[in-house]
């Protein structure tokens, strides 16, 4: 069941459940923080609209700079500010920033220090029909290897509005993932959000698998859980939001309730969630894992939905992955 | 305003550059590495610019109106370490200490490890867009700071760095004035066959920047180019210093060789002795 004590959105099994994209969470984020905290300024490329900064804008014309099709000023100019006292965040789309500013981010910005919070748009598969090149599906495994580094996916817009106030409130380099699709409301506001702790999400008394999730597939975790409870398959779902530093304890525990674990991200399955969570068992107490992901390909152009259907990440691809990892545990 | 230099004062800072020459190659001999060229080549603008022209404080390195000097071109950091070691940041001793073990100083400058490094550098192209967010944060903060920047001719190779020259202009940035290395070479060659980047001019004034040119071994017409710039409201400034790569070292003058080679026993000695005869032709000359 929900676990009952997170006040998670009763409605999310519904079959209009509401939606919003992770991004317009951001926005508000911004305007918020950008009241209270006059040092917070905003950097766009190009993409200020797309990547809901225009409420910010609007209200603080003079602590925002746009920087043209040029990521890699975009992230150098944040640095610049960010050692003089300013917080900036620099908004564009993932595959660009911090795509192809990469190096331009390790030096500038976290092994100089500079207190900027890096937030990455349009990335997963659900990017959709703007194809491969729009589609930032390699951006936590080639952030992950940094140290000084926080990384938050969040799973909806109330969990993407708390990461952004905490990225504006924590001293440190963040690296905030949202999406351009609307996805499914999985939380509420009075959702408590605790940037070092994975939650768990669905809970059951005797769990035979647990679905680590991070961001907007969760939604799907959950679904799955809920069809195999209908099947007598126990499953716990841990939304690991905070990939980066992750919270080792929380996983191990939830991990070695069930003994099997699946892994679910729109991401590549090399790097990310699923290998931060092997990283930590193989240390602690090394079990059977599934990987739900972009399976070392690249997806293409087409509906969100039938892209999720299509590269083996929706319910069904997981309840999969969760009855395989229980045959393997069991074998 | 940077003040008028003085006969006396002029003199004084030709001497301090001569030490800081002397400074540099002792201490890559003695490490065997880091890069002899360039930093040769910019020690008479190091020494105009800590000991004349910035607003500084080497008792106390994060005084939030200090002027900011931002190095892009991190691999000359010899000739800022021996500056900054010679006007106070921290022993002139520790420079031995470069590129090793447990050291401050590390090979390319990083700014959480020496308190007075304005940034962390060493890829190339990244300095000029760092020392315009410290630029736009003063203007933010209603601060007079002043921001300068040091790159590299070479570095104009990088994109980067005309995305920046392109903001700087667009944005009208009066208090930021980059200085460049124009001193023709790279690690491959010349730069003008490696890839030519002339005419400097006419690029900058095309981005709207105020460009002068400079002999980069005039203390004192650099000083007045300083002026000028500050005198620049309404445009960012560059300063297109004609370098000698290798200055003061008859054999490493002008050969690209000495980009990133560093003097042996043998050859520092020959150095130190040249470096040696022109410290007295300056105190005869005055």
């Amino acid at each position: 069941m929900l676990n009952p004590t997170l006040h998670l959105n009763q409605k999310v099994f519904d079959k209009n459940v509401e939606t919003e994209t992770t991004r317009s969470g951001y926005g508000d984020a911004l305007e918020k923080k950008g009241e209270e905290n006059p040092n917070i300024v905003v950097l766009s490329a190009d993409t200020s609209n797309s990547t809901n900064n225009t409420k910010f804008i609007e209200k603080f014309p003079d602590r925002f700079f746009q920087c043209g099709v040029a990521e890699q000023n975009m992230a150098a100019i944040a640095a610049g500010l960010g050692v003089s006292g300013k917080i900036p965040f620099i908004s564009t789309y993932a595959v660009f920033s911090p795509g192809k500013n990469w190096e331009t981010i390790r030096t500038t910005i976290i092994y100089n220090e500079a207190n900027v919070k890096i937030a990455g748009h349009h990335t997963g598969i659900v990017t959709g029909m703007d194809g491969v090149t729009h589609q930032a599906t390699e951006d936590i495994s080639s952030l992950r290897a940094w140290p000084l580094l926080t990384i938050v996916v969040p799973c909806d817009s109330h969990e993407a509005f708390r990461a952004t106030c905490d990225a504006a409130d924590i001293k440190g380099t963040f690296y905030l993932r949202f999406t351009r699709e609307k996805t499914p409301i999985i939380t509420t506001d009075k959702t408590p959000f605790d940037i070092n702790r994975a939650q768990v999400y669905w809970l059951s008394k005797n769990p035979q698998a647990t679905i680590f999730g991070t961001g907007h597939l969760l939604y799907y975790a959950l679904v799955a859980a809920k069809e195999l409870a209908k099947e007598k398959i126990e499953v716990d779902v841990v939304n690991v939001a905070t990939i980066k530093p992750i919270d080792e304890k929380g996983i191990v525990s939830s991990a070695e309730k069930s003994g099997a674990v699946v892994t679910v991200e729109d991401h590549q399955i090399t790097g990310g969630l699923g290998g931060a969570i092997a990283e930590v068992l193989s240390r602690n107490n090394p079990l059977p894992m599934e990987y739900i992901g972009l399976q070392d390909t690249f997806a293409e152009s087409g509906k969100p939905a039938e892209l999720i259907k299509k590269y083996k990440m929706d319910d069904v691809a997981i309840i999969e992955a969760v009855k395989k990892v229980i045959e393997r545990k069991n074998g | 305003m940077v003040e008028e230099l003085n006969e006396e004062k002029l003199k004084d800072l030709e001497l301090k550059a001569n030490d800081i020459r002397q400074l540099i190659i002792k201490t890559l001999c003695e490490i065997e590495s880091g890069h002899s060229g360039g930093s040769l080549g910019m020690t008479d603008i190091f020494t105009a610019f800590y000991f004349h022209i910035l607003k500084h404080d080497p008792k106390n390195p994060n005084w939030e109106d200090r002027d900011r000097l931002v190095l892009s071109n991190g691999h000359i950091c010899p000739a800022i370490y021996a500056t900054m070691a010679l006007s106070g940041y921290f022993p002139v001793s520790e420079l031995k200490t470069l590129r090793q073990i447990d050291s401050r100083l590390q090979g390319h400058p990083h700014r959480s490890s020496l308190p007075g490094l304005e940034t962390t550098s060493g890829p190339l192209g990244e300095g000029l867009s760092q020392a315009i967010g410290m630029t736009l944060a003063g203007k933010l903060d209603k601060k007079d700071y002043r921001v300068y920047v040091l790159t590299s001719d070479g570095e104009h190779q990088e994109g980067n760095t005309w995305e920046a020259a392109m903001f700087a202009g667009k944005n009208k940035l009066g208090n930021l004035t980059q200085v460049i290395d124009r001193n023709n070479i790279q690690i491959d060659g010349y730069t003008e066959d490696v890839m030519p980047l002339e005419p400097f001019r006419e690029k900058y004034e095309a981005f709207n920047w105020e460009v002068i040119d400079v002999d980069g071994h005039n203390i004192r017409e650099f000083v007045d180019a300083i002026g000028r710039a500050q005198s620049t409201h309404q445009q960012p400034t560059i300063i297109v210093a004609h370098t000698t790569p290798g200055k003061g070292v008859s054999f490493m003058e002008n050969d690209y060789k000495w980009h990133g080679a560093f003097p042996d026993k043998e050859q520092a000695e020959q150095a130190l002795k040249e470096l040696a005869d022109i410290r007295k032709k300056i105190i005869s000359n005055y």
